[in-house]
């Protein structure tokens, strides 16, 4: 099979070559950092480490770790490494405690945001002939400005359709003969059951999808390849390390190749910290060494997966990641199908609830039973029961749209769910699996 | 011509009821009508109270979720058919009734239900030119 690449003399560069660039990438960030933000200064001399003693790769286990809650702590501009003045762009992700974590961009860091998405485009088949129907939410969410950077990148007509609004999705699709869907997997599904509804299956130009942000099974690739009739690829990152593009999929679709030239990868035992040799299953943790603004040194994930070197038949010769198997913090598997606490927040913010909520798990008849409670506001309050109950079944609905199984919603009396100070209790796993 | 309604919301379970009714006693708030409509999980508690500026207040504190809603309180004869005789009117003009429930008066041989209707206005128009009494705050003497 004829390969694509965008940058092949990186794409494929020898594993000596990548592993230079790591190198004298890796030291370089972490003088600037010493340096420049005394919140890591803070940290590394906490832990005994002086920028003379990472010298190369080798060393990077000897850096402390970073968490989300640094992140949270830092914000909003503890971790900032460039002056402000040098950055043109924020984006953000949902928070969990209410305070959002922020990541900053200079242009430099925008152009190699957009250049790994590219590389994620050209690998699904895209030039500059194709149309890339971008679904992705814009604004502070990462994945339409990544995926929108990228397809500029390549010189693809790029439609920045943002989320929503499927008819108009579908109409454009049809007229303006959008070959390449980029969107949540969720959505993909959604859109390849709304055309063939539609009958318009023979109307659309689609050749492949480029989908991420969210958790996905294999079974769901089949389902969206089969509906929409194209090849369905993984894409995965996250803001605080730039956003979509840190890894993507080639024609193996056996796991994603992290753009090594500027993240490295590490698996780490998430109780110990202790790194962990390749083709074993733990924590991704990702250091990135050409960012200017935000540079994050051995970012803990929380996400669970396996790194392979083995040989592709794409020719690209840097590190593949599993999809992720799981988190080391609170993912649950509820019929066999993944299920993340903030995937389920994501749907309570987008329908204007409160983010305090409670999952309760609990097995039936060997069929596992999801409920979500959720506190009463007074704005979600009315006389009429009937419009509480429509509102109950909207979210019913919305979650199961993102979750891709059905999750009862129960109202609760406001200040019923236990709060507490950083990690909430969200989960009652009454299934006793273990 | 309206009364003021206080409508809470309700878990659905055991003592809910209790815990709620204890709050109004501790605050000497007197209930003169009381309805609740049910879900599997949750409730609508509807009252209607000696003051309700106080009522709304006392929940509040006390962490309740409630909102005020206008009911209209329609006067009858204690006596067969009367009500029978305001649902007649209200039906005749399609005048879709969302509940309704009986009030405690201290009236002899009368009685007044309270009805919750989308446009007060207009239903209020009709049952007077029908000849219905409607009773207003004041005369229930309710703050």
């Amino acid at each position: 099979m004829m390969e694509n690449y965008f940058q092949p003399e990186i794409e494929c560069a020898s594993p000596e070559q990548i592993r230079a660039w790591q190198d004298e990438r890796l030291v370089k960030t972490v003088h600037r950092v010493y340096n420049n933000v005394p919140y890591y200064r803070s940290l590394m001399d906490k832990k005994g480490v002086k920028p003379e003693d990472i010298r190369s790769t080798a060393d990077l286990h000897k850096l402390p770790f970073l968490t989300k809650d640094d992140l949270r702590d830092a914000y909003p501009y503890g971790l900032l490494a460039a002056p402000l003045s040098d950055c043109v762009r924020i984006q953000s992700t949902s928070g969990t405690t209410g305070r959002r974590v922020v990541a900053f961009y200079t242009q430099h860091d925008i152009d190699l945001w957009d250049e790994c998405c590219a590389r994620a485009i050209v690998a699904a088949g895209g030039t500059k002939e194709d149309v890339v129907h971008v679904s992705y939410g814009y604004g502070l969410f990462t994945g339409g400005p990544g995926l929108n950077g990228g397809s500029h990148k390549v010189g693809s007509l790029t439609l920045p359709m943002s989320s929503g609004n499927t008819e108009r999705q579908i109409q454009f699709m049809v007229d303006l003969g959008s070959t390449i869907l980029c969107c949540t997997p969720s959505y993909a599904a959604y859109l390849g059951e709304s055309i063939c509804e539609r009958g318009l299956r023979d109307k659309i130009k689609l050749k492949a999808g480029i989908f991420g942000a969210e958790a996905w099974s294999e079974e769901m690739r089949q389902d969206i390849q089969n509906k929409l009739g194209i090849k369905a690829y993984d894409i995965y990152g996250l803001t605080e390390i730039s956003g979509p593009g840190v890894s993507f999929e080639c024609s193996e679709q056996t796991g994603m190749h992290i753009n090594e030239d500027h993240f490295i990868a590490e698996i780490i035992n998430p109780d110990t910290g202790e790194v962990l040799p390749e083709g074993e299953k733990g924590e991704l943790v990702f250091t990135s060494i050409t960012k200017d603004a935000f540079p994050l040194l051995r970012y803990r994930t929380r996400d669970i997966c396996v790194l392979s070197r083995k040989k592709c038949s794409c020719g690209r010769t840097h590190v593949k990641m599993s999809k992720p198997m799981g988190r080391s913090d609170d993912m649950l598997i509820v019929k066999g199908v993944n299920v993340f606490p903030s995937q389920i927040e994501t749907v309570l913010l987008n329908k204007g609830y409160p983010a305090n909520y409670q999952i309760i798990v609990t097995r039936v008849n060997n069929s596992d039973k999801l409920e979500v409670q959720v506190e009463m506001t007074p704005e979600m309050f009315s006389d009429s029961l009937a419009a509480i109950s429509a509102r109950e079944k909207e979210l019913v609905d919305a979650l199961k749209a993102m979750l891709g199984i059905y999750a009862s919603v129960s109202l609760v009396a406001p200040k019923t769910i236990t709060r507490s100070e950083g990690k909430a209790v969200r989960i009652i796993d009454n299934r006793k699996l273990y | 011509m309206t009364v003021k309604q206080i409508s809470v919301f309700v878990e659905n379970k055991p003592s809910t009821l209790a815990a709620f009714a204890k709050v109004l006693a501790e605050h000497d708030i007197d209930i003169r009508a009381l309805s609740i409509s049910e879900t599997r999980d949750f409730g609508i508690l509807r009252i209607i109270v000696d003051d309700s500026y106080k009522t709304a207040c006392v929940l509040k504190d006390a962490g309740y979720v409630c909102s005020l809603t206008p009911v209209l309180a329609v006067e009858m004869a204690d006596a067969p058919g009367s009500l029978c005789r305001v649902l007649d009117i209200l039906s005749e003009h399609s005048i879709n009734l969302e509940y309704t429930y009986a009030f405690i008066t201290r009236k002899k041989d009368s009685a007044y239900m309270i009805i919750r209707v989308e446009d007060n206005e207009g239903a209020a128009d009709i049952l007077a030119k029908n000849g219905v009494r409607l009773v207003s705050q004041e005369e229930l003497d309710l703050k």
